[in-house]
């Protein structure tokens, strides 16, 4: 496909504007626009994974080689689904318009576009389901807000779904709570009966269905990367440390994303996993079926996304461990937190996590047995276990981006923040209105980080890129830590383009720069290979 | 279009009243029969609605987390925004139906040159719903009056409250005043703010002339244009007691406030004003975040197609076994 330009940070920001076109919404067709959508799934991936209506497609041509009866296949679709989600149903019934979300989303504050403004991207959906399901609907049609589903509608619904990350911060200003992002995952589940899933979604979806993780690699490939990750370590510190894979009788299955291992700055925030468990003497060990934390299912269906997470706990119970710790993200918590347990438990074959070192039982997840990484080491810290130096990582002065689903799907906030002060004397929080449970997107979640789609994904990461670059004129912030891979593959992004001069890491690779392992050599270097402050002349 | 359109459609309805009792005489039909079918299609449809979104079951555990979770006794929770129980669950709703929590958080997003994003506190809306809905409960819970022979003491004590100000004769209600304010704060907003003019839809602005129309109707009635205050009481009675009465002379204004509130009520369970039911069943709000320690069931859970793990050793047994990984099968 030939490449797309993307403008200009001066350029993008010069021309947005907060306006409203002269039509109204229902008469001003979608224009689908380079720069801002993903390529269209390929047929071979959607087969893999047994979805309808597998074939090549592209967004950008006219004919979208929908199937013949494509209507009756999106109304059942959505009978189902009003049929199965009360969600549904009342988000579809309930929205009085009071606009309280118009101007929440990271989408429409990055592109002015109304349409992306969650009331309106439901409305979207909702003018259809008032055509067809509602009594004022059929009655009175357009005065009711309904309107026929024709292509160029299923085509814009289609624009907006794939322009929306899930994010639930409309939610949380929401009078009566509708979510959005729930809308946004039917109306994909509806897309996707057509075949109109993407190809930066499925193509990981169908490597994670096949090979255990999103990026297709293969067992040796993952022992490979993790080999790799030893000799830095060994480097860095001296010490040789031997991670187990497949292992059966370990205590603890330990399951992260894949973009972990993949590039940097993942594999540094993997690297300070793997020297934390190994100072502690973690028995634990990796798994290569199971070698995916994140689940890009959940961006095409409820089914697909339960599919792939079978496998966290059909490992589990192969290998025999007591309970599982996830590594650093942000979607595949929310679904861990309020999906795994109901698709694939009980978990009654594992126990109630206990850390082994400090003996706390994690009752907050006792059923589903599975503890977040920042959780098992605030805990530690809390009793004084680990040894650390924060003067390691003096050079950097860091501000922390709360993911959208570990702040508004799970409740994670303290751990990490809690985790970040012992081991920097540099934080800083971003502005009030711009973390925690108003923390703004990362701009490419849900399988939007294609790089076709940079434009969208510049635009979405304005908000968050912009209260980043508060702090960096405020207080010299030059590091963004996150718990979130795809935030370390997207806000690497967004900050080169918006905020130049702020890296991004994982919270563990800081843990593991402050970290005083036994027998260590002198460090001469943070994990990046870049010298600790104070070694710079060596 | 959007906005002349339920203008016209609440006129209509004034109009269709004066002309059906002044001209036509139906004060049977006016006064008797449609309140009757309005209560009972509210009745009816409110129920209908409700059960039909509980016909929906809830299969997964979604709230809005909007707060520090459950964590341990040394990390505080956020009880109310992210409640772990029931206890804080009804807390949190209590919040959002009494006080509009989540309104109250909102914020605007205003862009300067730069680009340089700001979210100031911004209170108008939160201000407006509360004080239009505080003051619709409290003037309907004063209509009581009517419902019953004895004015009961705690209606009493309301109506003093409300008409604390001792203004004019008959005295003059705060509640009257603040409702008026507010809907047409609400009307002047979404004619006012280009983005929410974008997305309002005929169905907004009909209910916010209507309430007017009523509100207008019933202060007219009480301030202006005195009706026949015994013969409404007596009329209102007979409605309750199902022992309907029409006496004389109670003026035509008294049909028109009627009619409008019988339209009110019959639109209720067709419109977007059922989120005084929904507001209750929403998943995100009325859910305690606890489903990693209590298990959600989802009825309609079923098995589905997973790539197993001897699929997979199958697959890649050979690579497997090269790079020393244990295997199930040799
Ligand atoms: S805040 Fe809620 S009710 Fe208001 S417009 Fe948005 S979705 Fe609708
Ligand atoms: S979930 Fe996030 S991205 Fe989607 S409409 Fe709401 S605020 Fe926008």
């Amino acid at each position: 496909m030939a490449k797309v330009n993307t403008p200009k940070p001066a350029e993008l920001a010069e021309a947005l504007e907060y306006t409203t076109p002269q039509t109204e919404w229902m008469e001003t067709p979608a224009v689908i626009k380079p720069g801002t959508f993903c390529w269209g799934a390929k047929g071979k991936n959607l087969g893999i994974v047994e979805f309808p209506n597998a074939r090549d497609w592209n967004p950008s041509e006219e004919d979208w080689k929908l199937p013949e009866n494509w209507q009756e296949i999106f109304f059942t679709g959505m009978k189902n689904l009003l049929d199965k989600y009360r969600s549904f149903k009342v988000f579809m019934d309930i929205c009085v318009r009071c606009g309280a979300c118009a101007d929440k989303c990271h989408f429409f504050i990055g592109s002015g576009d109304p349409k992306n403004m969650p009331v309106l991207r439901a409305e979207l959906l909702r003018s259809v389901y008032r055509n067809d399901f509602t009594l004022a609907g059929k009655i009175l049609g357009k005065i009711a807000g309904a309107r026929p589903l024709t292509v160029d509608v299923l085509k814009e619904l289609w624009y907006y779904f794939y322009q929306c990350t899930e994010c639930r911060r409309c939610s949380l200003f929401c009078p009566y709570g509708i979510d959005t992002a729930e809308i946004t995952m039917m109306g994909r589940e509806l897309t996707n009966l057509l075949g109109l899933n993407t190809d930066w979604i499925s193509g990981p979806v169908a490597n994670c269905y096949m090979k255990g993780n999103h990026l297709g690699l293969e067992p040796h490939a993952i022992m490979n990367s993790i080999e790799g990750m030893v000799d830095d370590i060994e480097t860095i510190t001296g010490i040789r440390i031997n991670p187990s894979f497949n292992r059966k009788g370990a205590e603890i299955l330990f399951v992260t994303p894949s973009g972990d291992l993949f590039a940097d700055p993942g594999t540094y925030t993997a690297m300070g996993y793997m020297m934390l468990f190994h100072e502690l003497g973690l028995d634990y060990t990796w798994s290569t079926y199971a070698s995916e934390g994140g689940n890009f299912g959940f961006f095409s269906s409820n089914e697909m996304a339960k599919r792939l997470n079978s496998k966290i706990y059909a490992e589990a119970k192969r290998l025999g461990v007591k309970y599982i710790i996830g590594g650093e993200c942000g979607h595949m918590w929310r679904v861990l937190t309020q999906y795994m347990d109901t698709w694939n438990g009980p978990a009654d074959f594992m126990e109630v996590p206990v850390s082994p070192i400090t003996g706390t039982r994690f009752e907050n997840s006792k059923s589903t047995k599975m503890i977040h990484i920042t959780e098992f080491t605030a805990d530690l810290i809390k009793n004084n276990k680990l040894k650390l130096d924060p003067s390691r990582n003096d050079d950097l002065v860091i501000t922390y981006h709360d993911s959208c689903n570990t702040a508004r799907g799970m409740g994670l906030m303290d751990e990490p923040r809690y985790i970040i002060n012992n081991v920097c004397n540099n934080f800083h929080e971003m502005p009030e209105n711009t973390i925690r449970e108003q923390t703004f997107c990362c701009g490419s979640g849900t399988g939007l980080n294609a790089s076709e789609n940079m434009e969208l994904r510049m635009r979405g990461g304005l908000p968050r890129a912009n209260a980043v670059k508060f702090v960096k004129e405020k207080h010299g912030v030059n590091m963004l830590a996150n718990i979130c891979a795809i935030d370390r593959a997207t806000l690497s992004a967004s900050m080169d383009y918006w905020v130049p001069g702020v890296k991004v890491t994982g919270v563990h690779e800081l843990v593991a720069n402050a970290l005083i392992m036994t027998g260590e050599k002198e460090r001469e270097t943070n994990l990046r290979g870049d010298a600790l402050p104070g070694k710079e002349g060596n | 279009m959007k906005i002349v359109l339920p203008l016209v459609a609440v006129i209509m309805l004034v109009v269709l009243a004066f002309a059906g009792v002044q001209v036509a005489g139906m004060q049977f039909l006016f006064g008797v029969l449609i309140p009757y079918l309005a209560i009972a299609f509210f009745i009816a449809g409110f129920i209908y609605r409700v059960i039909k979104w509980g016909m929906s079951p809830v299969p997964f555990c979604i709230p809005t987390t909007a707060g520090q979770m459950k964590s341990f006794p040394w990390i505080k929770q956020n009880k109310l925004d992210n409640p772990s129980s029931t206890m804080g669950v009804v807390g949190r709703m209590a919040l959002e139906v009494l006080v509009f929590r989540s309104l109250f958080r909102n914020t605007k997003t205003e862009l300067r040159e730069g680009p340089q994003l700001s979210y100031g506190s911004e209170k108008f809306l939160w201000i407006a719903g509360l004080a239009f809905h505080w003051s619709f409960l409290i003037i309907f819970i004063r209509h009581f009056r009517f419902f019953m022979l004895e004015t009961p003491f705690v209606i009493q004590m309301i109506e003093g409250l409300d008409s604390f100000l001792q203004i004019g004769a008959p005295l003059l209600y705060l509640t009257d005043v603040v409702l008026l304010g507010a809907v047409t704060f609400l009307v002047f907003r979404r004619l006012a703010m280009p983005l929410i003019k974008y997305i309002s839809l005929p169905a907004d602005y009909f209910p916010l002339f209507l309430i007017l129309g009523i509100a207008t109707s019933g202060i007219l009635m009480r301030y202006f244009m005195k009706v026949h205050i015994v013969g409404v009481k007596e009329m209102v009675l007979g409605l309750v007691s199902f022992n309907p009465v029409v006496p004389e002379g109670i003026g035509v204004i008294f049909y028109i406030h009627l009619f409008l509130v019988s339209t009110l009520l019959a639109y209720f369970p067709l419109s977007k004003l059922m989120h005084m039911g929904g507001v209750f069943m929403s998943p995100t709000r009325n859910m305690a975040n606890n489903s990693r320690e209590v298990r959600h069931v989802n009825p309609w859970n079923y098995p589905v197609h997973v790539h197993t793990y001897d699929e997979y050793e199958d697959e890649f047994r050979e690579k497997m076994k090269k790079a020393g990984l244990p295997v199930e099968k040799e």
